[in-house]
């Protein structure tokens, strides 16, 4: 056979785009993940209503209904390996790395899709108010990465395991606590009135940046041994 | 030269020995045939020396020449097809040879993946699902992949599951091609199919 010398990326890119086609032909995760989303906003929408409340209930409102719906759904992209039998095939191609980051790809994807839906909404349901656009969509990213970077190597972690999905929300709460802890701050920054938002929000931004790199190189160093253990 | 080498392998569960002791040494032109009753831990033999289990206790290591070689050096040696491991349902069967192929590092045009279908008698059903294969085409399709990397080491467990006789004579063939050119390892309860193998493990559970 040919061969090709495919780097690392264009591995990454095979797992990511492999995942993608297999999501869109069965929808598995996006549908869970962004009805859960929904159904959560509108129950919020109905007992908050047009009250308005404090920038910090707001932002933590939001990020409890991102964590949560991104629980119903980041997991799948182990446990449907594990569940059709195809990881083992999947173990004996591939290298650990290019697993790893194709499906970092593929959850942070599927959370970009989550929060596309999700924040219009929540504007549109509550009476939160945006005063810094650049910064919400600063955090939302970089939400997005760290939530990723560290719900993928916790749902490699609990694919193996036999009551996979509240293990996968009790793992992951303490290790996304201060994750979670950063976003809430640093959105309430976002949606508050009459400050400098992006420095105000610096420390936040810090935390939410070393979080991110933090996780997903520990995942990348941790992954091997999580994957063929 | 390449060659494999299992000292000393036990596996347990739990409280159950599976593998207990077992050694073995294969180099290049060697077919074994790992025997036994059902429960006798053939098929986890095999996942050990496919890298896919850990063992208990003992090593399998693999040398190129006299040099150890690492996990990703004997990913892309080493095949392994079993009735447990499962390709992709919602890909055609063109896509999933394209995708191990990538990640095997193989470029894979549309005339080599239908040599390749051709090849284990699936000749132009290559834009079929894989969910709607029959559980023999699946065989031979998991056979395709399994041979993108002209495996060293080919590991079968129950090679011929599944298959109808033109199925079982494209598997001989594969098994002879590989006889010549590389290790062989079967796991089989079939006594038509110890021949083969030239040499012979028993295990007793």
């Amino acid at each position: 056979m040919p061969k090709n010398g495919t780097g690392l990326t264009g591995k990454s890119f095979a797992v990511l785009r492999k995942d993608l086609l297999c999501e869109f032909r069965t929808r598995y995760a996006v549908n869970a993940i962004v009805l859960f989303g929904i159904t959560t906003l509108t129950v919020v929408s109905f007992s908050v209503g047009q009250q308005s409340l404090a920038p910090e209930v707001y932002s933590a409102i939001f990020w409890i209904i991102i964590f949560f719906s991104a629980m119903s759904g980041l997991a799948h992209v182990f446990i449907r390996e594990e569940e059709t039998k195809t990881a083992m095939v999947l173990r004996l191609t591939a290298d650990p790395t290019p697993v790893y980051l194709g499906k970092l790809g593929y959850n942070v994807l599927l959370l970009a899709l989550l929060e596309a839906i999700i924040a219009p909404l929540f504007f549109i349901l509550t009476d939160a108010r945006l005063e810094s656009p650049a910064l919400f969509i600063v955090v939302l990213i970089l939400g997005m990465i760290g939530l990723a970077g560290a719900t993928t190597l916790i749902a490699a972690i609990i694919s193996k395991a036999g009551v996979k999905g509240a293990l996968f929300a009790v793992l992951s709460f303490p290790i996304l606590l201060p994750l979670l802890i950063g976003l809430i701050n640093a959105t309430s920054k976002a949606f508050a009135t009459g400050e400098v938002y992006f420095s105000a929000a610096s420390s936040e931004l810090q935390l939410l940046v070393s979080y991110g790199v933090i996780m997903i190189t520990a995942s990348l160093l941790l992954f091997e041994y999580v994957w063929e253990g | 030269m390449y060659r494999l080498d299992a000292q000393n392998v036990k596996k347990t569960f739990g409280p159950r020995i599976v593998l207990r002791d077992v050694s073995l040494s294969l180099g290049i032109g060697d077919s074994l045939a790992v025997t036994g009753p059902n429960g006798s831990g053939k098929t986890t033999l095999l996942r050990i020396l496919a890298g896919l289990t850990l063992p208990s206790r003992g090593t399998v290591d693999f040398f190129h020449e006299d040099r150890k070689l690492g996990r990703s050096e004997m990913r892309r040696l080493v095949s392994y097809i079993g009735p447990e491991l499962a390709l992709y349902d919602s890909l055609t069967a063109a896509e999933n040879l394209r995708f191990f192929a990538v990640l095997r590092g193989i470029t894979l045009d549309r005339g080599l993946i239908g040599k390749i279908m051709e090849m284990v008698g699936l000749g132009g059903r290559e834009d079929d699902f894989y969910h709607a294969y029959s559980s023999g085409m699946k065989q031979r399709l998991k056979y395709a992949v399994a041979l993108l990397n002209d495996p060293v080491f080919l590991l079968l467990d129950e090679p011929t599951a599944n298959l109808d006789k033109d199925g079982k004579i494209v598997v001989s063939g594969i098994i002879s091609r590989q006889k010549e050119r590389g290790v062989l390892i079967v796991a089989t309860n079939e006594k038509e199919e110890y021949g083969f193998a030239e040499k012979r493990y028993r295990l007793d559970g």
